[in-house]
């Protein structure tokens, strides 16, 4: 008898221990069948829904269940009893987090009953994404409008090759839901504008500005003070990174406390253009959603009133103490202008003078669109100048020699047959790819070195100094008008900007023919049809290059145009194979 | 006095160096600090117009004309937007 009940309870331990195995096998099993059917739900573009988290839920009572009709033949053993709300899966998944004698199972909780809104879903939200739903935040909102592209994936770790072309929110979220299928994860492709910043940052808890733009980072700070919300900020460019949360407590500042004025467009670096070491957003981010889940969880010291930068090729970080909330804030300050009512009214676009993306520059218009040449036009040109090199040389020594010095003009005429392609770009990318034959000066470096780009596009350089209007003015411009080169006054470049340029020839006896060749520079777009222009700028997209081109005409050079689109231009629509940097 | 200024992001970018120390009579103060780094680099005037200052690690606004002492290390934050 005693033999029988023993192999009887030994066979119930046994089945018992079976029930539990086969248990958790259903739980992952489970999750799996979540994560795909999570997969197949990214596919289409439409907005998230809670079904994953609504099925864990359900999963988790008929776990429960399943666990209560064990066989009731043999005696249960004492039961533990759970001194939390986590299922048993939920136990096993966040363990590490439990075992943390600074986090631990209150702190988790609270986690799992968080929402977060991950603003941007790019270089910064990507590991703020896939952290937070690593760790278990019960509500993702991940917001961008913004599509994959092959030049994201360096950094933005949460996209892939094959999901090149798709939305970045519904990406995220298909990566999201692959690491933890137990959350829910919702994707918000419309992007965050003034119209639906108030209605999104009010459905969750904490707000985190992973945004690439100024525009966007005024809305978002602004609408978190207006909702109440802590906001966790961090921004990344190059090699350097910031954080801070705004918002936070009693009188934490806010970011218009800290910055009450945009910067300038031109003082604004754009990962698009200044490029970005991948790492760096990465490091920023993880940042964010450690400060992000201190918040939520309540644990540590939150980084209000603290902004810390960090400079990865030194490899330093620096904190600065910050103040309390500025009175004179707009939005936070003791009488604040922005209101739950007004916000949407808001110009931000405006206020910064920069769209609510990181898209490219708009196309500047400074040049006369006649003047400018085609990349077709400039391929054509190239390759004459590359035929007749060679020849016009010889013909165009013995030309000015046969003239002699009082007929420069003639011998200016022959040289100036012969183009100068002025590529401006700055070093990285000239590096990587170049045409044929330009003469290389960085946009940053034109002032330092405009006297020899002038020297370089004289017609006369060559020639006798002593009467030569473009090599008179050639030095005297280099030291009389440092002026840098912005858009505004260089577009004028026959009259406006022309003024400043023409200090130029002052005083010398070829004043007036360097005062004309401003002037003359608007007609020289009708003779840069008949005769090669003496000189083309080009850069990566056309804006520069034009701001160049009106720069060098200013002071005095004549026959002066640009490539309309630049390499970028170029590379679609002459030379397939130059990739597009 | 000497006051050591670092340079950070688009500042650093603009002025072409990390840091550089700057020779300053007694008593000067963070405006007649910011004077001297424009007159070195007059390209940073519109770039620090919207930046955040640090004295010592600690947030200043140079226009309340903060007191200098010899050694004091100042930082130029511009915003960065990228992400």
């Amino acid at each position: 008898m005693a033999m029988g009940d023993a192999s009887i309870a030994a066979e119930a331990a046994a089945l018992r221990v079976k029930n539990a195995s086969l248990e958790r096998e259903v739980e992952s099993l489970r999750e799996q069948l979540l994560a795909l059917r999570a997969e197949l739900g990214s596919a289409k573009t439409q907005e998230d829904t809670s079904s994953g988290a609504a099925e864990q839920r359900n999963g988790g009572a008929t776990a429960t269940t399943s666990l209560s009709t064990a066989p009731s033949s043999a005696p249960a053993p004492p039961r533990a009893a759970p001194r939390h709300g986590l299922s048993r899966a939920q136990v096993e998944r966040y363990s590490r987090h439990l075992l943390l004698p600074a986090f631990g199972v209150a702190a988790q909780e609270r986690l799992l009953r968080g929402g977060v809104l991950v603003v941007g879903c790019g270089g910064l939200g990507s590991p703020v994404a896939m952290y937070l739903a690593a760790a278990g935040v019960g509500r993702l909102g991940l917001v961008d409008h913004d599509t994959v592209d092959v030049t994201n994936l360096h950094r933005q770790v949460m996209h892939s090759t094959a999901r090149v072309g798709q939305h970045k929110a519904a990406s995220g979220r298909a990566t999201c839901t692959a690491i933890n299928p137990t959350i829910q994860v919702e994707a918000h492709m419309c992007g965050f504008t003034p119209a639906n910043a108030l209605e999104l940052v009010d459905r969750y808890d904490v707000v985190v500005d992973a945004s690439d733009n100024p525009a966007t980072r005024y809305l978002v700070s602004d609408a978190c003070v207006v909702a109440g919300k802590p906001l966790v900020s961090a921004a990344a460019v190059g090699t350097d990174g910031q954080i801070t949360v705004y918002n936070y407590g009693p009188d934490g500042p806010c970011y218009r406390c800290l910055f009450p004025e945009s910067p300038a467009p031109e003082n604004c670096s754009r990962c698009g253009e200044a490029g970005v070491l991948g790492v760096v957003p990465g490091v920023m981010g993880c940042l964010q959603a450690l400060e992000a889940i201190k918040v939520l969880a309540g644990v540590g010291d939150v980084s209000s009133k603290k902004l810390t930068i960090f400079d990865a090729l030194s490899g330093r970080f620096t904190a600065v103490k910050l103040r309390g909330r500025s009175p004179a804030c707009l939005a936070c300050g003791a009488a604040p202008l922005l209101s739950r009512a007004n916000l949407a009214a808001h110009d931000y676009v405006r206020f910064t003078g920069q769209p609510l993306d990181d898209g490219p520059p708009e196309d500047l218009e400074l040049l006369d669109p006649r003047v400018r040449l085609q990349p077709a036009q400039v391929a054509e040109l190239m390759r004459q100048q590359q035929q007749q090199q060679g020849s016009a040389e010889p013909v165009a020594a013995a030309a000015a020699e046969a003239a002699g010095p009082t007929t420069a003009e003639a011998a200016a005429a022959v040289q100036c047959r012969s183009t100068v392609f002025l590529d401006v770009r700055p070093q990285p990318q000239y590096d990587v790819v170049a045409l044929p034959g330009v003469v290389h000066v960085p946009f940053e470096r034109l002032e330092q070195r405009l006297a020899e780009v002038l020297a370089l596009c004289g017609c006369s350089s060559s020639s006798s100094s002593g009467d030569g209007g473009v090599g008179g003015s050639s030095s005297g411009s280099s030291n009389g008008d440092g002026g840098s080169c912005n858009g505004g006054g260089g577009a004028g470049s026959s009259n406006g900007g022309g003024g400043a340029g023409c200090g130029v020839g002052a005083g010398a006896a070829a004043s007036g023919e360097a005062g004309e060749q401003p002037a003359a520079a608007a007609a020289a777009a009708a003779a840069a049809a008949e005769s090669p222009p003496r000189v083309v700028v080009l850069c990566r997209r056309g804006n520069n290059s034009q701001r160049v081109a009106a720069r060098l005409a200013a002071a005095g050079v004549a026959g002066v145009t640009d490539m309309r689109g630049g390499y970028q231009a170029w590379a679609r629509e002459v030379d397939p194979d130059v990739p597009l940097l | 006095m000497q006051i050591k200024v670092l340079y950070f992001a688009k500042s650093r970018e603009v002025a072409g160096v990390n840091e550089q120390t700057f020779e300053l009579g007694d008593g000067a103060h963070t405006e007649d600090l910011l004077a001297q780094i424009i007159a070195a680099h007059p390209a940073l005037d519109s770039v620090m117009k919207t930046c955040v200052f640090a004295l010592n690690q600690e947030y200043v606004r140079p226009q309340d004309k903060e007191a200098l002492k010899d050694g004091d290390e100042v930082a130029i934050i511009p915003p960065l937007s990228g992400g």
